[in-house]
């Protein structure tokens, strides 16, 4: 089959992407005297990290919205999910009195990266092994709520047609943000306040003994956890599931007259986009640095939506380019807009703060009027296409 | 049609489907005993296509009882507001049993595919694609199977059924086409393949000559009897296309207003006085 002559190359090619990114976020350490933007300050890794964290979000909604065809907006209540199953499980316990001091410790005197610890140790090595198996298994676990939620959630809301659907989704998202700062909830998910202290991206670069850093992987991290999750998320739709979702997606009673049940299949995807969803907002927490249920409003899952139809709805590889092209604009190119600026005496006219977003929306606007296909309609990039591999079968794995 | 040499294919009883007051099928009985064409026929709004959404498990019938293969397969009597509002008859003969309703897809696993009077295929596919789809439901695997590639021989048989189908339908040059860009012939041809990949026992096609010429309806009919033997399956069908219906039926059911009014064999039926005022309407002299 044409996909196992593809399979190696690929993944040559996105281990090629992640020791790229390994490189430049260590080569300002290596080689001095570059500029600014390689330094690890620098606005380009908080892009590429946030993007990177978005385009999870994004696929896995593309894989509801495009291939499936449930319009669905729950995604930000799903990665809140995601969020505060990661936080409150990898808090390590000797934290936790400090993080809920309001109400006086939390319920679950329990942490993954302490349980690991118990067996490898809490110093060097052992304490890092014990670290990344914590922090990946309550990566696993905040999907699996997710998804968990999303079957329950799915029984009566499946049942709902497109717009009717998005509002049950969205009420869903909105009524779960209510309940996570219920004060009564305090000792789980510390009421309103935020979950702190547990372990961020840049908990994974590598410190010498003096706290110094050897090997950056802070960007590496968020990188290859997407990238992975991605992955599976492009074999499923290659695969005979993928396949019935797009049919749902074309034709529904065609669908089911062929045998493909459509409460099954629709569940089915909905729970999958929803665990990646929550694995999305778990790393989404590592990148905050924080789990906060305020942060996951229905505007986080416009945003991504956003991402989806500009990308193109129906194309992972578009999802992807789209939600970097988007983060970087709206997180570093377009920054200058909201500063004040001046040729000799002259102040450019309209620059000032909150501007950003006037010539933002503008831009948006114009690509859902007139480019409503978005980057890639619904095809993908080939990555092998140009060493002259002749390839029919779309399948994309960008960055 | 009572010959018990025959095993009956498909068994409608007392089939009635109303519609807030309109009763569009009205107490239809009928059988399809197995390997034979039967046809279904009437004027437009007669309630064929009903008929068969019932069949299939599209709409749930008021009332009444389907039998496939011997097995009641849907059941119903009409509850609740439907049962204050009910027309039709013999609602008190399956008040007692347990309702069955299953879904289309459920109804298709049984062995029951079906093609639509306008055409339905993923437009977004190609045609291999289309057919391979409808592969789905019979494939052994799971979704984990599926996403780790654990099902690469599953995959692989079910692309080499695909292929084979194709080549037989003479589809096999469009494979890589969009569905809906081949022309009308075609897409009809595409969709009996595509219901064949179901792997049925029973196929009912909904109108499958609509918006053919003559020459494409004659081989159709060909194409219809040719299927039935190579796949030894029980065609039940909706036709407007009287030379289709003659040629190649078996016997032919003539309902009118949901309600049957002939049956018989293809030449007692077209002599039949009450099918031909039902499509040709009641003259003044003779009424």
């Amino acid at each position: 089959m044409k996909e196992n002559k593809r399979f190696f190359p690929t993944l040559a090619g996105i281990a090629l992407l992640l020791i790229f990114v390994i490189l430049l976020e260590n080569i300002s350490a290596a080689v001095p005297g570059l500029p600014d933007v390689f330094q690890p300050t620098s606005p380009l890794f908080t892009v590429l990290k946030k993007a990177a964290v978005y385009s999870l979000v994004a696929v896995s909604m593309n894989l509801l919205n495009g291939f499936t065809g449930l319009f669905s907006l729950g995604q930000a209540g799903f990665m809140l999910l995601g969020a505060y199953t990661y936080a409150i499980l990898t808090v390590p316990a000797a934290q936790k009195d400090q993080v809920y001091y309001l109400f006086g410790g939390c319920a679950f005197e329990f942490s993954f990266v302490d349980m690991f610890g118990m067996v490898f140790g809490n110093s060097g090595v052992g304490g890092a092994v014990s670290m990344v198996l914590g922090c990946l298994l309550a990566i696993i676990l905040a999907g699996v709520v997710a998804g968990f939620f999303a079957f329950l959630i799915g029984f009566p809301v499946l049942r709902l047609k497109s717009d009717y659907l998005a509002i049950a989704t969205l009420g869903f998202a909105e009524i779960l943000r209510a309940i996570f700062q219920w004060q009564k909830l305090g000792p789980i998910t510390n009421g309103a306040n935020m979950i702190k202290g547990f372990p961020t991206f840049s908990s994974f670069n590598i410190t010498g003994p003096s706290g110094n850093v050897i090997l950056r992987l802070s960007t590496f991290i968020p990188f290859f956890i997407t990238t992975v999750c991605i992955v599976l998320i492009v074999l499923l739709i290659n695969s005979s599931y993928g396949r019935a979702f797009k049919s749902i997606r074309d034709d529904e009673v065609a669908a089911e007259a062929m045998g493909i049940g459509l409460f099954r299949h629709k569940t089915l995807s909905f729970v999958i986009s929803s665990f990646f969803a929550g694995v999305g907002g778990a790393l989404f927490a590592m990148y905050v640095a924080n789990a906060q249920a305020k942060a996951f409003t229905s505007t986080m899952t416009y945003e991504i939506l956003l991402i989806v139809v500009i990308g193109g709805i129906g194309s992972v590889s578009g999802s992807v380019i789209a939600t970097f092209l988007y983060v970087a604009c709206s997180e570093w190119w377009l920054r200058f807009l909201d500063s004040e600026m001046y040729f000799g005496s002259f102040k450019i006219p309209l620059l000032r703060n909150g501007f950003r977003m006037v010539v933002f929306s503008v831009v948006i606007m114009v690509i859902v009027l007139f480019f409503s296909n978005g980057i890639m309609g619904n095809r993908e990039i080939d990555l092998l296409k140009p060493f002259g591999k002749k390839n029919k079968k779309k399948e994309g794995h960008t960055h | 049609m009572e010959n018990n040499e025959e095993k009956i294919a498909l068994h409608l009883e007392n089939v009635t489907m109303q519609f807030g007051g309109v009763v569009s099928v009205n107490n239809l009985s009928l059988d399809v005993p197995e390997h034979k064409i039967i046809a279904l026929i009437g004027p437009n709004g007669a309630g064929k296509t009903t008929a068969f959404n019932c069949i299939t498990g599209v709409y749930q019938p008021t009332n009444g009882l389907i039998e496939f293969m011997g097995e009641p397969m849907v059941r119903s009597h009409p509850v609740g507001k439907a049962e204050k509002g009910y027309k039709g008859q013999n609602a008190d003969k399956y008040a007692n049993e347990p309702i069955l309703a299953p879904t289309p897809d459920r109804i298709t696993a049984l062995g029951i595919a079906r093609t639509f009077q306008n055409i339905r295929l993923w437009s977004s596919m190609t045609v291999f694609e289309n057919v391979l789809i409808a592969k789905h439901m019979r494939a052994k695997q799971n979704v984990f199977s599926a996403i780790f590639r654990g099902n690469l021989a599953e995959e692989k048989r079910m692309r080499e059924e695909t292929m084979a189908l194709l080549c037989e339908q003479g589809l096999d040059t469009y494979k890589n086409e969009i569905a809906t860009s081949l022309p009308y012939g075609l897409q009809r041809r595409l969709e009996i393949a595509r219901a064949l990949a179901t792997e049925p026992k029973l196929l009912l096609l909904d109108e499958p000559a609509a918006g053919m010429n003559p020459q494409e309806t004659l081989e159709l009919a060909e194409f219809v009897q040719e299927i039935r033997e190579k796949y030894n399956l029980t065609i039940f069908l909706i036709e407007h296309h009287m030379d289709l219906v003659m040629n190649i039926s078996d016997y032919i059911y003539v309902i009118d207003f949901g309600s049957e009014i002939a049956e018989g064999e293809p030449e007692a039926v077209q002599s039949n006085q009450k099918v031909i005022e039902a499509y040709l309407g009641v003259s003044e002299e003779s009424a």
